[in-house]
């Protein structure tokens, strides 16, 4: 078992900033842990722009964000980057282990940074009937078929939940010349940011069915249509305002969920309903100098939000090393 | 005329008030920026989005190379020019910010790769 001061796990966003932050406060012995080949988190799929707006003041796609923070990274020393690098056991004396291809390896850190990230909800989450066949997706990963896998899940789609890898997604299809009946939210307002909206529905007429929910999967083998129902203000379904779309996919956006099941059994508590660790203050765990930051932390909609807070955990974990007595005890 | 509708320079999303006469923004109200103005003036009289795909690689270290075009282009000839990029491959190692397609279809714009994409080293 090897020894270190710091260890982040995830090379994400939230991760980079982190480990660059920890390293202008200080901190020389930094270990980062991605389970990828490459730096970037989720931004390596992300290959639309609208990100740096807050952070850099420009609007980059997602892999040139992750490049700005990947390139600072390797250029530094002190930051050990540990590729394909998968955290599977933690304990609250903050000792991890993690698979490398062929061996176990295991570092007890004295400060820990949690950059988990998050994942998406899934069709089970949110109770939708009908058949259960191929051509489900959730939007997320027909993002990483299309845009790193090079493969096209479906030629007409239905998009179910406005949330922005949704939107997102809706126009990815279209400029992959694959069809898009429509977006369904069963809210009164779309989830995602409106330049999502604007961008990626209106610019390219898809329609967007408000206050609508799917009442049906269809399809044996392969997802043949979708029931769409009007719902009221009980989020019951109207009678008689069902209608169907033909479809051969179905992508699902409704929400995305912390990624902490690592500090769970380490014994943090989350919070049942959000899956964040369920203590005061931002990054902050009951465990001293356990930090968790970016969206494994809480959900945000933007990753110059992510890069920020990160930045903050970075610098409180160096001021846990550095001045141990003054930590959250 | 008047038109309203929601700014997307930034998350911010102001709700701007454009009057427009013979086709051109004259008065803009509701923008909390001078980025605002820019972008109704553009968006009533000449609408323009920065595109992005995705092209297919032979021999390099990924199996897709993520590109934009370095500058918006006319919004109406975003699905050519969408469909153009589909058409295409590439074996040429490329770093960020590299152009793969110079004025891409006399856009005005260059097309650019947006990640580094080394050759394939076994």
């Amino acid at each position: 078992m090897s020894e270190r001061e710091l260890v982040i796990v995830g090379g994400g966003p939230a991760g980079m900033a982190a480990a660059l932050s920890a390293y202008e406060h200080g901190v020389r012995d930094i270990l980062l842990l991605e389970r990828d080949q490459y730096l970037g988190g989720i931004l390596n799929q992300c290959i639309h722009t609208g990100f740096g707006l807050n952070y850099f003041k420009e609007s980059l796609t997602g892999p040139e964000y992750a490049l700005r923070f990947a390139r600072r990274i390797t250029d530094i020393k002190g930051i050990d980057v540990s590729l394909k690098s998968f955290a599977v056991r933690l304990t609250p004396d903050k000792t991890l282990t993690y698979l490398k291809p062929g061996r176990v390896e295991r570092v007890k850190a004295k400060a820990l940074i949690m950059a988990t990230g998050c994942r998406e909800k899934t069709r089970e989450m949110v109770h939708i009937a009908g058949t259960r066949p191929a051509g489900i997706f959730s939007a997320g990963l027909a993002q990483k078929l299309i845009n790193i896998e090079g493969l096209l899940p479906g030629k007409e789609a239905v998009i179910l939940g406005s949330g922005d890898i949704g939107l997102i997604m809706a126009r990815r299809f279209i400029l992959e010349g694959a069809r898009v009946k429509g977006v369904v939210e069963i809210r009164e307002q779309s989830r995602g940011l409106t330049r999502n909206v604007v961008q990626c529905l209106e610019d390219f007429d898809i329609p967007l069915y408000l206050r609508h929910k799917i009442s049906r999967v269809r399809g044996r083998d392969r997802v043949e249509a979708v029931d769409v129902a009007r719902v009221d203000d009980r989020m019951e379904e109207v009678p008689g305002s069902e209608f169907t779309l033909e479809c051969d996919t179905l992508l699902v956006s409704v929400g995305l969920i912390p990624e902490n099941e690592l500090i769970e059994m380490a014994g943090v508590p989350l919070d049942k309903k959000t899956n964040s660790p369920l203590y005061e203050g931002l990054n902050q765990t009951p465990i001293p100098g356990l930090f968790v930051c970016g969206n494994a932390f809480k959900v945000y909609d933007l990753a110059d939000s992510v890069s920020m807070d990160s930045l903050e955990a970075g610098r409180m974990a160096a001021e846990y090393l550095l001045k141990p007595q003054k930590s959250p005890a | 005329m008047l038109k309203k509708f929601v700014c997307i320079e930034c998350p911010r999303g102001c709700l701007l008030e454009a009057e427009i006469e013979n086709g051109r923004m004259v008065k803009v109200n509701g923008n909390k920026c001078p980025r605002g103005e820019d972008y109704a003036r553009g968006e009533i009289e000449n609408p323009a989005r920065v595109l992005t795909s995705t092209i297919p690689a032979e021999g390099l270290r990924l199996k897709m190379v993520p590109v934009r075009t370095n500058r918006t282009i006319a919004k109406s000839r975003m699905l050519e020019a969408a469909a153009e990029i589909r058409k295409l491959k590439t074996d040429k190692p490329v770093r960020a910010g590299e152009v793969i397609a110079e004025n891409f279809l006399g856009l005005g714009a260059d097309l650019v790769a947006t990640r580094d994409v080394p050759r394939d080293t076994p």
